[in-house]
Protein backbone atom coordinates (compact mmCIF):
# COMPACT_ATOMS: atom_id res chain seq x y z
CA UNK A 1 0.00 0.00 0.00
CA UNK A 2 2.53 2.27 0.58
CA UNK A 3 6.22 2.59 -0.69
CA UNK A 4 8.20 3.65 2.53
CA UNK A 5 10.28 1.03 4.09
CA UNK A 6 10.11 1.73 8.32
CA UNK A 7 13.31 -1.09 8.90
CA UNK A 8 12.90 -2.77 12.38
CA UNK A 9 14.89 -6.15 11.56
CA UNK A 10 18.37 -5.16 12.33
CA UNK A 11 19.40 -8.16 13.85
CA UNK A 12 18.56 -10.16 10.70
CA UNK A 13 21.25 -7.81 8.66
CA UNK A 14 21.84 -3.93 8.44
CA UNK A 15 21.86 -1.18 6.32
CA UNK A 16 25.13 -0.83 4.37
CA UNK A 17 27.19 2.76 5.58
CA UNK A 18 26.80 5.00 2.78
CA UNK A 19 31.03 5.57 3.42
CA UNK A 20 31.18 1.52 3.39
CA UNK A 21 30.11 1.31 0.19
CA UNK A 22 32.11 4.23 -1.06
CA UNK A 23 35.31 2.22 0.29
CA UNK A 24 33.82 -0.72 -1.82
CA UNK A 25 33.16 0.48 -5.09
CA UNK A 26 36.61 1.83 -4.77
CA UNK A 27 38.10 -1.56 -4.48
CA UNK A 28 36.18 -2.74 -7.04
CA UNK A 29 37.47 -0.72 -9.34
CA UNK A 30 40.14 0.35 -8.54
CA UNK A 31 41.66 -3.06 -6.38
CA UNK A 32 41.26 -5.81 -8.74
CA UNK A 33 44.30 -7.28 -8.15
CA UNK A 34 45.37 -10.47 -6.82
CA UNK A 35 46.43 -10.20 -3.74
CA UNK A 36 48.93 -13.26 -3.90
CA UNK A 37 50.37 -12.04 -7.59
CA UNK A 38 53.80 -10.63 -7.61
CA UNK A 39 53.62 -7.12 -9.30
CA UNK A 40 52.43 -4.70 -7.65
CA UNK A 41 48.78 -4.13 -9.11
CA UNK A 42 48.34 -6.79 -7.38
CA UNK A 43 50.26 -6.90 -4.35
CA UNK A 44 49.46 -3.44 -2.90
CA UNK A 45 46.17 -5.05 -2.08
CA UNK A 46 47.48 -7.54 -0.03
CA UNK A 47 49.05 -4.16 2.03
CA UNK A 48 45.12 -3.21 1.73
CA UNK A 49 44.12 -5.92 3.57
CA UNK A 50 46.77 -5.84 6.35
CA UNK A 51 45.54 -2.28 6.79
CA UNK A 52 41.85 -3.15 7.44
CA UNK A 53 43.06 -6.39 9.46
CA UNK A 54 44.95 -4.58 11.60
CA UNK A 55 41.91 -1.71 12.15
CA UNK A 56 39.64 -4.70 12.91
CA UNK A 57 42.32 -5.83 15.31
CA UNK A 58 42.49 -2.69 16.97
CA UNK A 59 39.21 -2.13 17.26
CA UNK A 60 38.67 -5.54 19.11
CA UNK A 61 41.46 -4.76 21.37
CA UNK A 62 43.65 -7.90 19.53
CA UNK A 63 46.87 -8.64 17.55
CA UNK A 64 45.99 -8.56 13.89
CA UNK A 65 47.58 -11.95 13.29
CA UNK A 66 44.81 -13.33 16.03
CA UNK A 67 42.29 -11.98 12.98
CA UNK A 68 41.15 -14.45 10.02
CA UNK A 69 38.68 -13.54 7.39
CA UNK A 70 35.71 -15.63 6.50
CA UNK A 71 32.74 -15.68 4.51
CA UNK A 72 30.80 -14.67 7.13
CA UNK A 73 29.86 -15.75 11.08
CA UNK A 74 28.41 -19.34 9.92
CA UNK A 75 31.56 -20.11 8.67
CA UNK A 76 33.50 -18.73 11.24
CA UNK A 77 31.25 -20.72 13.79
CA UNK A 78 31.57 -23.60 11.79
CA UNK A 79 35.17 -23.63 11.49
CA UNK A 80 35.53 -22.72 15.65
CA UNK A 81 33.56 -25.75 16.10
CA UNK A 82 34.40 -27.94 14.14
CA UNK A 83 38.06 -27.30 14.09
CA UNK A 84 38.37 -27.22 17.50
CA UNK A 85 36.54 -30.54 18.18
CA UNK A 86 38.53 -32.35 15.53
CA UNK A 87 42.07 -30.96 16.69
CA UNK A 88 40.96 -31.80 20.35
CA UNK A 89 39.78 -35.46 19.98
CA UNK A 90 42.19 -36.86 21.04
CA UNK A 91 42.13 -35.02 24.71
CA UNK A 92 38.43 -35.06 25.38
CA UNK A 93 35.16 -36.03 23.29
CA UNK A 94 32.78 -33.20 24.93
CA UNK A 95 31.38 -30.05 23.89
CA UNK A 96 29.47 -28.04 26.16
CA UNK A 97 27.08 -25.35 24.25
CA UNK A 98 23.82 -23.72 25.18
CA UNK A 99 19.79 -24.48 23.90
CA UNK A 100 19.60 -21.27 22.69
CA UNK A 101 22.18 -20.68 20.02
CA UNK A 102 22.55 -19.92 16.53
CA UNK A 103 21.89 -23.14 14.36
CA UNK A 104 25.53 -22.19 12.69
CA UNK A 105 26.40 -23.41 16.19
CA UNK A 106 23.50 -26.05 17.05
CA UNK A 107 24.24 -27.75 13.80
CA UNK A 108 27.74 -27.70 13.60
CA UNK A 109 27.25 -29.16 17.43
CA UNK A 110 25.12 -32.48 15.67
CA UNK A 111 28.14 -32.28 12.90
CA UNK A 112 30.24 -33.47 15.87
CA UNK A 113 27.59 -36.05 17.71
CA UNK A 114 27.56 -37.91 14.54
CA UNK A 115 31.66 -37.71 14.46
CA UNK A 116 31.48 -39.45 17.65
CA UNK A 117 31.80 -36.23 19.73
CA UNK A 118 28.91 -35.82 23.08
CA UNK A 119 27.36 -32.68 23.15
CA UNK A 120 25.55 -30.89 26.45
CA UNK A 121 23.03 -28.40 25.64
CA UNK A 122 22.85 -26.14 28.92
CA UNK A 123 19.36 -24.89 28.84
CA UNK A 124 18.51 -21.32 29.81
CA UNK A 125 16.44 -19.67 32.74
CA UNK A 126 13.22 -18.31 32.00
CA UNK A 127 14.76 -14.59 31.34
CA UNK A 128 16.87 -16.17 28.57
CA UNK A 129 20.55 -16.07 30.17
CA UNK A 130 22.19 -19.14 30.52
CA UNK A 131 21.60 -21.35 33.64
CA UNK A 132 25.16 -20.74 35.55
CA UNK A 133 24.66 -23.91 37.77
CA UNK A 134 23.62 -25.97 34.58
CA UNK A 135 26.67 -24.94 33.21
CA UNK A 136 28.89 -25.56 36.11
CA UNK A 137 27.38 -29.46 36.24
CA UNK A 138 27.75 -30.02 32.43
CA UNK A 139 31.60 -29.61 32.77
CA UNK A 140 33.66 -33.01 32.54
CA UNK A 141 36.63 -34.42 32.58
CA UNK A 142 37.15 -34.70 29.13
CA UNK A 143 35.31 -31.33 28.31
CA UNK A 144 37.43 -29.73 25.14
CA UNK A 145 35.37 -26.79 23.98
CA UNK A 146 32.71 -25.00 25.33
CA UNK A 147 30.82 -22.72 22.52
CA UNK A 148 27.73 -19.97 24.29
CA UNK A 149 26.76 -16.91 22.12
CA UNK A 150 27.55 -13.58 23.56
CA UNK A 151 24.30 -12.24 22.72
CA UNK A 152 21.17 -13.92 21.82
CA UNK A 153 19.97 -12.67 18.28
CA UNK A 154 16.25 -13.10 19.24
CA UNK A 155 15.54 -12.05 22.43
CA UNK A 156 18.64 -9.56 22.59
CA UNK A 157 19.59 -11.56 26.11
CA UNK A 158 23.70 -11.02 27.11
CA UNK A 159 25.12 -14.31 27.79
CA UNK A 160 28.09 -14.45 31.39
CA UNK A 161 31.01 -15.12 28.89
CA UNK A 162 33.62 -13.25 31.15
CA UNK A 163 31.77 -15.46 34.30
CA UNK A 164 32.42 -18.71 31.77
CA UNK A 165 35.77 -17.98 30.73
CA UNK A 166 36.78 -17.17 34.56
CA UNK A 167 35.59 -20.58 35.64
CA UNK A 168 37.26 -22.92 33.11
CA UNK A 169 40.56 -20.77 33.47
CA UNK A 170 43.45 -23.28 33.99
CA UNK A 171 40.97 -26.89 32.75
CA UNK A 172 42.55 -26.58 29.32
CA UNK A 173 39.31 -25.69 27.60
CA UNK A 174 38.52 -23.61 24.62
CA UNK A 175 35.82 -21.33 24.71
CA UNK A 176 34.27 -19.87 21.77
CA UNK A 177 31.68 -17.36 21.62
CA UNK A 178 29.27 -16.44 18.68
CA UNK A 179 29.46 -12.58 19.05
CA UNK A 180 27.49 -11.84 16.32
CA UNK A 181 24.79 -9.64 18.34
CA UNK A 182 27.26 -8.01 20.62
CA UNK A 183 30.00 -6.51 18.40
CA UNK A 184 29.39 -2.82 17.19
CA UNK A 185 27.06 -2.44 19.75
CA UNK A 186 29.41 -1.68 22.55
CA UNK A 187 33.50 -1.34 22.73
CA UNK A 188 34.74 -4.73 23.07
CA UNK A 189 37.86 -5.63 24.31
CA UNK A 190 38.18 -9.47 23.36
CA UNK A 191 41.10 -9.98 25.52
CA UNK A 192 39.24 -8.51 28.36
CA UNK A 193 36.81 -10.79 27.47
CA UNK A 194 39.06 -13.76 27.58
CA UNK A 195 37.64 -15.97 25.14
CA UNK A 196 40.04 -18.33 22.79
CA UNK A 197 37.59 -17.85 19.78
CA UNK A 198 35.46 -14.91 18.72
CA UNK A 199 32.77 -14.87 15.62
CA UNK A 200 32.08 -11.68 14.18
CA UNK A 201 29.72 -10.80 11.43
CA UNK A 202 29.88 -8.20 8.93
CA UNK A 203 26.51 -7.75 7.70
CA UNK A 204 24.91 -7.18 11.21
CA UNK A 205 27.29 -4.16 11.93
CA UNK A 206 26.05 -1.92 9.02
CA UNK A 207 28.69 -3.85 6.35
CA UNK A 208 28.20 -6.31 3.86
CA UNK A 209 27.29 -9.61 3.36
CA UNK A 210 29.56 -12.28 2.30
CA UNK A 211 32.28 -11.30 4.76
CA UNK A 212 32.92 -12.03 8.45
CA UNK A 213 36.14 -13.25 11.02
CA UNK A 214 37.31 -15.38 13.27
CA UNK A 215 39.38 -14.36 15.96
CA UNK A 216 41.53 -17.47 17.29
CA UNK A 217 43.71 -16.16 20.37
CA UNK A 218 47.24 -16.56 20.10
CA UNK A 219 48.62 -20.61 20.30
CA UNK A 220 45.30 -21.85 19.82
CA UNK A 221 45.48 -24.43 16.98
CA UNK A 222 42.59 -25.84 15.10
CA UNK A 223 42.58 -27.92 12.20
CA UNK A 224 41.23 -26.13 9.18
CA UNK A 225 37.75 -26.46 7.32
CA UNK A 226 37.85 -26.16 3.86
CA UNK A 227 41.47 -26.61 1.96
CA UNK A 228 43.16 -24.76 -1.04
CA UNK A 229 45.39 -22.22 -1.45
CA UNK A 230 48.01 -20.42 1.21
CA UNK A 231 45.83 -17.69 2.15
CA UNK A 232 45.04 -16.24 5.62
CA UNK A 233 48.39 -17.77 6.94
CA UNK A 234 47.91 -20.98 5.33
CA UNK A 235 44.32 -21.24 7.59
CA UNK A 236 41.60 -19.98 5.49
CA UNK A 237 42.06 -20.77 1.63
CA UNK A 238 40.27 -18.64 -1.11
CA UNK A 239 41.29 -15.63 -3.07
CA UNK A 240 40.32 -12.85 -0.61
CA UNK A 241 37.44 -10.89 -0.81
CA UNK A 242 39.16 -7.88 -0.43
CA UNK A 243 35.91 -4.99 -1.12
CA UNK A 244 34.32 -7.03 2.22
CA UNK A 245 37.13 -6.90 4.20
CA UNK A 246 37.93 -3.39 3.43
CA UNK A 247 33.99 -2.54 4.21
CA UNK A 248 33.79 -4.99 7.75
CA UNK A 249 37.27 -3.27 8.96
CA UNK A 250 35.30 0.14 7.92
CA UNK A 251 31.98 -0.62 9.10
CA UNK A 252 33.03 -1.57 12.60
CA UNK A 253 34.81 1.47 12.98
CA UNK A 254 31.95 3.78 11.81
CA UNK A 255 29.79 1.65 14.19
CA UNK A 256 31.73 2.54 17.14
CA UNK A 257 31.99 6.01 16.53
CA UNK A 258 30.44 7.44 19.67
CA UNK A 259 28.55 4.29 20.31
CA UNK A 260 27.96 4.71 23.65
CA UNK A 261 25.81 7.85 22.73
CA UNK A 262 24.47 5.57 19.78
CA UNK A 263 23.41 2.66 21.50
CA UNK A 264 22.18 5.17 24.36
CA UNK A 265 19.44 6.56 22.35
CA UNK A 266 18.56 3.09 20.55
CA UNK A 267 18.06 2.05 24.35
CA UNK A 268 15.74 5.07 24.92
CA UNK A 269 13.35 4.28 21.73
CA UNK A 270 13.38 0.44 22.29
CA UNK A 271 12.46 1.37 26.34
CA UNK A 272 9.77 3.60 24.52
CA UNK A 273 8.53 1.01 22.57
CA UNK A 274 8.32 -1.11 25.66
CA UNK A 275 6.38 0.88 27.86
CA UNK A 276 3.74 2.28 25.62
CA UNK A 277 3.41 -1.92 24.20
CA UNK A 278 2.77 -2.80 27.47
CA UNK A 279 0.56 0.20 28.27
CA UNK A 280 -1.69 0.24 25.46
CA UNK A 281 -1.78 -3.48 23.86
CA UNK A 282 -3.20 -6.22 26.60
CA UNK A 283 -1.88 -9.70 26.96
CA UNK A 284 1.84 -9.20 26.31
CA UNK A 285 4.73 -10.74 27.35
CA UNK A 286 7.94 -9.79 26.99
CA UNK A 287 10.36 -12.73 26.15
CA UNK A 288 14.22 -12.01 28.04
CA UNK A 289 15.51 -9.90 30.47
CA UNK A 290 14.43 -6.30 30.34
CA UNK A 291 17.60 -5.15 31.93
CA UNK A 292 20.32 -7.45 30.70
CA UNK A 293 19.56 -7.24 26.87
CA UNK A 294 21.30 -5.11 24.21
CA UNK A 295 19.41 -1.73 23.45
CA UNK A 296 17.95 -2.68 20.57
CA UNK A 297 16.07 -5.68 21.18
CA UNK A 298 12.32 -6.12 22.24
CA UNK A 299 10.75 -9.17 22.01
CA UNK A 300 7.34 -9.36 22.16
CA UNK A 301 4.62 -12.17 22.29
CA UNK A 302 0.91 -11.39 21.85
CA UNK A 303 -1.32 -14.07 23.21
CA UNK A 304 -3.60 -15.11 20.18
CA UNK A 305 -2.12 -14.56 17.49
CA UNK A 306 0.62 -15.78 15.19
CA UNK A 307 3.63 -14.35 14.03
CA UNK A 308 3.72 -14.74 10.33
CA UNK A 309 0.24 -13.12 10.05
CA UNK A 310 1.77 -10.22 12.05
CA UNK A 311 4.50 -9.60 10.12
CA UNK A 312 2.54 -9.76 6.37
CA UNK A 313 -0.05 -6.98 7.52
CA UNK A 314 3.12 -4.84 9.35
CA UNK A 315 4.76 -5.57 6.09
CA UNK A 316 1.43 -3.78 4.13
CA UNK A 317 2.13 -0.26 6.23
CA UNK A 318 6.27 -0.71 4.88
CA UNK A 319 7.30 -2.14 8.29
CA UNK A 320 9.72 -4.47 8.41
CA UNK A 321 10.45 -7.28 11.55
CA UNK A 322 10.93 -10.76 12.29
CA UNK A 323 9.25 -13.14 14.36
CA UNK A 324 10.00 -16.92 16.09
CA UNK A 325 6.52 -18.57 14.73
CA UNK A 326 7.05 -21.93 12.72
CA UNK A 327 5.76 -20.56 9.50
CA UNK A 328 8.62 -17.93 9.52
CA UNK A 329 11.29 -21.13 10.76
CA UNK A 330 10.37 -22.97 7.76
CA UNK A 331 9.21 -25.82 10.42
CA UNK A 332 6.65 -27.01 12.31
CA UNK A 333 8.00 -26.22 15.77
CA UNK A 334 8.50 -22.32 16.69
CA UNK A 335 11.77 -21.09 17.44
CA UNK A 336 14.05 -22.94 19.50
CA UNK A 337 15.06 -20.06 21.82
CA UNK A 338 11.93 -19.43 22.62
CA UNK A 339 10.71 -22.60 23.55
CA UNK A 340 14.19 -22.71 25.32
CA UNK A 341 13.18 -19.97 27.62
CA UNK A 342 9.78 -22.31 28.90
CA UNK A 343 7.34 -20.31 26.37
CA UNK A 344 4.37 -22.79 25.18
CA UNK A 345 3.89 -23.24 21.61
CA UNK A 346 0.96 -21.29 20.96
CA UNK A 347 2.84 -18.27 22.59
CA UNK A 348 5.87 -19.05 21.22
CA UNK A 349 4.07 -18.32 17.60
CA UNK A 350 2.83 -15.05 18.85
CA UNK A 351 6.27 -13.62 18.42
CA UNK A 352 7.32 -10.11 17.09
CA UNK A 353 10.92 -9.01 17.37
CA UNK A 354 11.75 -5.41 16.81
CA UNK A 355 15.68 -4.44 16.48
CA UNK A 356 16.46 -1.42 16.23
CA UNK A 357 19.77 0.69 14.82
CA UNK A 358 21.37 3.90 14.78
CA UNK A 359 19.38 4.70 11.52
CA UNK A 360 15.65 4.56 13.08
CA UNK A 361 13.73 7.65 14.43
CA UNK A 362 11.18 8.12 17.01
CA UNK A 363 8.87 8.95 14.70
CA UNK A 364 9.19 5.64 12.97
CA UNK A 365 8.27 4.06 16.54
CA UNK A 366 5.52 6.22 16.81
CA UNK A 367 4.25 5.18 13.54
CA UNK A 368 4.74 0.96 14.45
CA UNK A 369 2.69 2.08 17.67
CA UNK A 370 0.10 3.82 15.58
CA UNK A 371 -0.06 1.01 13.82
CA UNK A 372 0.42 -2.19 15.81
CA UNK A 373 -2.52 -2.67 18.12
CA UNK A 374 -4.67 -1.97 15.18
CA UNK A 375 -3.56 -5.36 13.46
CA UNK A 376 -3.19 -6.89 17.02
CA UNK A 377 -6.88 -6.28 17.75
CA UNK A 378 -8.14 -7.46 13.74
CA UNK A 379 -6.13 -10.75 14.28
CA UNK A 380 -7.40 -11.31 17.27
CA UNK A 381 -11.36 -10.53 16.41
CA UNK A 382 -9.97 -13.86 13.75
CA UNK A 383 -9.02 -16.02 16.49
CA UNK A 384 -10.95 -18.93 17.50
CA UNK A 385 -7.93 -19.11 21.14
CA UNK A 386 -9.27 -15.17 21.69
CA UNK A 387 -12.99 -16.19 21.45
CA UNK A 388 -12.49 -19.26 23.71
CA UNK A 389 -10.49 -16.87 25.99
CA UNK A 390 -13.29 -14.48 26.18
CA UNK A 391 -16.23 -16.66 26.56
CA UNK A 392 -14.32 -18.89 29.14
CA UNK A 393 -13.74 -15.23 31.12
CA UNK A 394 -17.36 -14.76 30.44
CA UNK A 395 -18.30 -17.77 33.04
CA UNK B 1 5.74 -14.78 -1.41
CA UNK B 2 2.01 -15.10 -1.26
CA UNK B 3 -0.13 -14.51 -4.63
CA UNK B 4 -2.21 -11.27 -4.90
CA UNK B 5 -5.34 -12.91 -4.39
CA UNK B 6 -3.74 -14.47 -0.69
CA UNK B 7 -3.12 -11.35 0.44
CA UNK B 8 -6.19 -9.85 -0.94
CA UNK B 9 -8.19 -12.56 1.28
CA UNK B 10 -5.67 -11.78 4.45
CA UNK B 11 -6.14 -8.37 4.39
CA UNK B 12 -9.82 -8.19 3.96
CA UNK B 13 -11.32 -11.65 4.92
CA UNK B 14 -14.70 -12.78 3.85
CA UNK B 15 -16.98 -14.18 6.34
CA UNK B 16 -14.94 -13.82 9.43
CA UNK B 17 -16.53 -13.98 12.48
CA UNK B 18 -19.20 -16.16 14.84
CA UNK B 19 -22.42 -17.71 13.74
CA UNK B 20 -24.37 -17.68 17.12
CA UNK B 21 -27.19 -20.19 16.34
CA UNK B 22 -25.31 -22.31 14.02
CA UNK B 23 -26.25 -25.59 12.53
CA UNK B 24 -22.56 -26.63 12.89
CA UNK B 25 -19.48 -25.74 14.31
CA UNK B 26 -15.85 -27.62 13.44
CA UNK B 27 -12.75 -26.72 14.90
CA UNK B 28 -9.44 -28.26 13.54
CA UNK B 29 -5.80 -28.04 13.61
CA UNK B 30 -3.98 -27.35 16.99
CA UNK B 31 -2.15 -24.51 18.85
CA UNK B 32 1.08 -26.14 18.75
CA UNK B 33 1.53 -25.98 15.05
CA UNK B 34 0.42 -22.60 14.95
CA UNK B 35 -3.05 -23.23 13.22
CA UNK B 36 -6.71 -23.47 13.92
CA UNK B 37 -9.91 -23.15 12.37
CA UNK B 38 -13.09 -22.75 13.28
CA UNK B 39 -16.38 -22.99 11.17
CA UNK B 40 -19.66 -21.91 11.29
CA UNK B 41 -22.47 -23.53 9.44
CA UNK B 42 -26.23 -22.29 8.74
CA UNK B 43 -27.86 -24.97 7.06
CA UNK B 44 -31.81 -24.13 5.82
CA UNK B 45 -34.06 -26.69 5.51
CA UNK B 46 -33.42 -27.51 1.92
CA UNK B 47 -30.24 -28.51 3.43
CA UNK B 48 -28.45 -25.52 1.32
CA UNK B 49 -25.52 -24.21 3.55
CA UNK B 50 -26.74 -20.36 3.64
CA UNK B 51 -24.26 -19.04 5.55
CA UNK B 52 -20.50 -19.63 6.77
CA UNK B 53 -18.17 -17.76 9.20
CA UNK B 54 -14.74 -18.90 10.06
CA UNK B 55 -12.22 -18.04 13.24
CA UNK B 56 -8.56 -18.55 12.48
CA UNK B 57 -5.70 -18.55 14.41
CA UNK B 58 -3.06 -19.13 12.02
CA UNK B 59 -0.44 -17.36 9.42
CA UNK B 60 -1.69 -15.63 6.51
CA UNK B 61 -2.45 -18.71 4.33
CA UNK B 62 -4.18 -20.18 6.63
CA UNK B 63 -6.59 -17.21 7.16
CA UNK B 64 -6.59 -16.86 3.80
CA UNK B 65 -7.65 -20.46 2.92
CA UNK B 66 -10.47 -20.44 5.56
CA UNK B 67 -12.00 -17.41 4.05
CA UNK B 68 -11.77 -18.96 0.65
CA UNK B 69 -13.40 -22.10 1.60
CA UNK B 70 -16.25 -20.21 3.47
CA UNK B 71 -17.03 -18.46 0.07
CA UNK B 72 -16.48 -22.24 -2.34
CA UNK B 73 -19.07 -23.81 0.22
CA UNK B 74 -21.84 -20.96 0.69
CA UNK B 75 -25.13 -21.49 -1.30
CA UNK B 76 -24.34 -25.52 -1.70
CA UNK B 77 -26.03 -28.39 -0.48
CA UNK B 78 -24.34 -30.33 2.28
CA UNK B 79 -23.12 -33.08 -0.27
CA UNK B 80 -21.77 -30.35 -2.55
CA UNK B 81 -19.76 -28.91 0.30
CA UNK B 82 -18.55 -32.05 0.68
CA UNK B 83 -16.97 -31.92 -2.79
CA UNK B 84 -15.04 -28.66 -1.92
CA UNK B 85 -11.27 -29.89 -1.54
CA UNK B 86 -8.29 -28.38 -0.46
CA UNK B 87 -6.91 -28.41 -4.05
CA UNK B 88 -9.83 -26.35 -5.52
CA UNK B 89 -9.36 -23.94 -2.22
CA UNK B 90 -5.52 -23.42 -3.03
CA UNK B 91 -6.61 -23.18 -6.99
CA UNK B 92 -9.27 -19.98 -6.16
CA UNK B 93 -6.63 -18.13 -4.65
CA UNK B 94 -3.84 -18.37 -7.34
CA UNK B 95 -1.97 -20.92 -5.62
CA UNK B 96 -0.52 -21.43 -2.42
CA UNK B 97 3.66 -21.82 -1.84
CA UNK B 98 4.75 -25.86 -1.30
CA UNK B 99 5.36 -25.43 2.32
CA UNK B 100 1.66 -23.55 2.96
CA UNK B 101 -0.49 -26.48 1.09
CA UNK B 102 -1.50 -28.16 4.50
CA UNK B 103 -3.03 -24.68 5.29
CA UNK B 104 -5.82 -25.60 2.36
CA UNK B 105 -5.92 -29.09 3.88
CA UNK B 106 -7.02 -27.83 7.46
CA UNK B 107 -9.40 -25.84 5.36
CA UNK B 108 -11.24 -28.97 3.88
CA UNK B 109 -11.01 -30.51 7.02
CA UNK B 110 -12.45 -27.80 8.69
CA UNK B 111 -15.67 -27.37 6.58
CA UNK B 112 -15.88 -31.34 7.47
CA UNK B 113 -15.56 -30.98 10.74
CA UNK B 114 -18.92 -28.34 10.87
CA UNK B 115 -20.43 -30.47 8.68
CA UNK B 116 -19.86 -33.56 10.97
CA UNK B 117 -21.29 -31.51 13.71
CA UNK B 118 -24.72 -30.78 11.59
CA UNK B 119 -24.58 -34.11 11.10
CA UNK B 120 -24.39 -35.10 14.52
CA UNK B 121 -26.69 -32.75 15.96
CA UNK B 122 -29.50 -33.57 13.29
CA UNK B 123 -28.98 -37.23 13.41
CA UNK B 124 -28.54 -36.94 9.60
CA UNK B 125 -25.93 -39.12 7.65
CA UNK B 126 -24.31 -37.43 4.99
CA UNK B 127 -22.62 -40.01 2.13
CA UNK B 128 -19.01 -39.63 2.41
CA UNK B 129 -18.61 -37.21 5.78
CA UNK B 130 -16.03 -38.80 8.12
CA UNK B 131 -15.72 -37.83 11.49
CA UNK B 132 -13.05 -35.04 11.95
CA UNK B 133 -9.78 -35.88 13.52
CA UNK B 134 -9.81 -34.48 17.09
CA UNK B 135 -6.04 -33.10 17.29
CA UNK B 136 -6.88 -29.69 18.88
CA UNK B 137 -5.85 -30.40 22.04
CA UNK B 138 -3.14 -33.28 21.40
CA UNK B 139 0.00 -32.64 22.62
CA UNK B 140 2.07 -34.80 20.23
CA UNK B 141 2.48 -33.92 16.60
CA UNK B 142 1.20 -36.41 13.92
CA UNK B 143 3.29 -34.35 11.33
CA UNK B 144 6.79 -35.37 10.61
Amino acid sequence: MEEKIVYFDNAATTRIHDNVIDEMIDIYKNEYGNPSSVYDFGNRVKTIIERSRKSLADNLGVDAKEIFFTSGATEADNWAILGAARKLKSKGKHIITSTIEHHAVLHAAEQLEKEGFEVTYVPVRADGILNFEEFKKALRDDTILISIMAVNNEIGTIQPIKEIVEYVKGKGILVHTDAVQLIGKMKVDIKDLGVDMLSLSGHKIHGPKGIGALYIRKGVQIENLIFGGGQEKKKRPGTENVAGIVALAKALEITLENVDEKEARILELREYYIDKVLEIIPYVRLNGCRQNRIPGNANFSFNFIEGESMLLALDMYGICASSGSACTSGSLDPSHVLLGIGLPHEIAHGSLRVSISEYNTKEEIDYLLEVLPGIIEKLRNMSPLYEDFLNNKGV
Amino acid sequence: MYSKKVMDYFMNPRNMGEIKDASGVGTVGNAKCGDIMRMYLKVNEKGIIEEVKFKTFGCGAAIATSSMATELVVGKTVEEALKVTNKAVAEALDGLPANKVHCSLLAEEAINAALWDYAEKNNIKIDGLKPPKDDIHEDELEEE
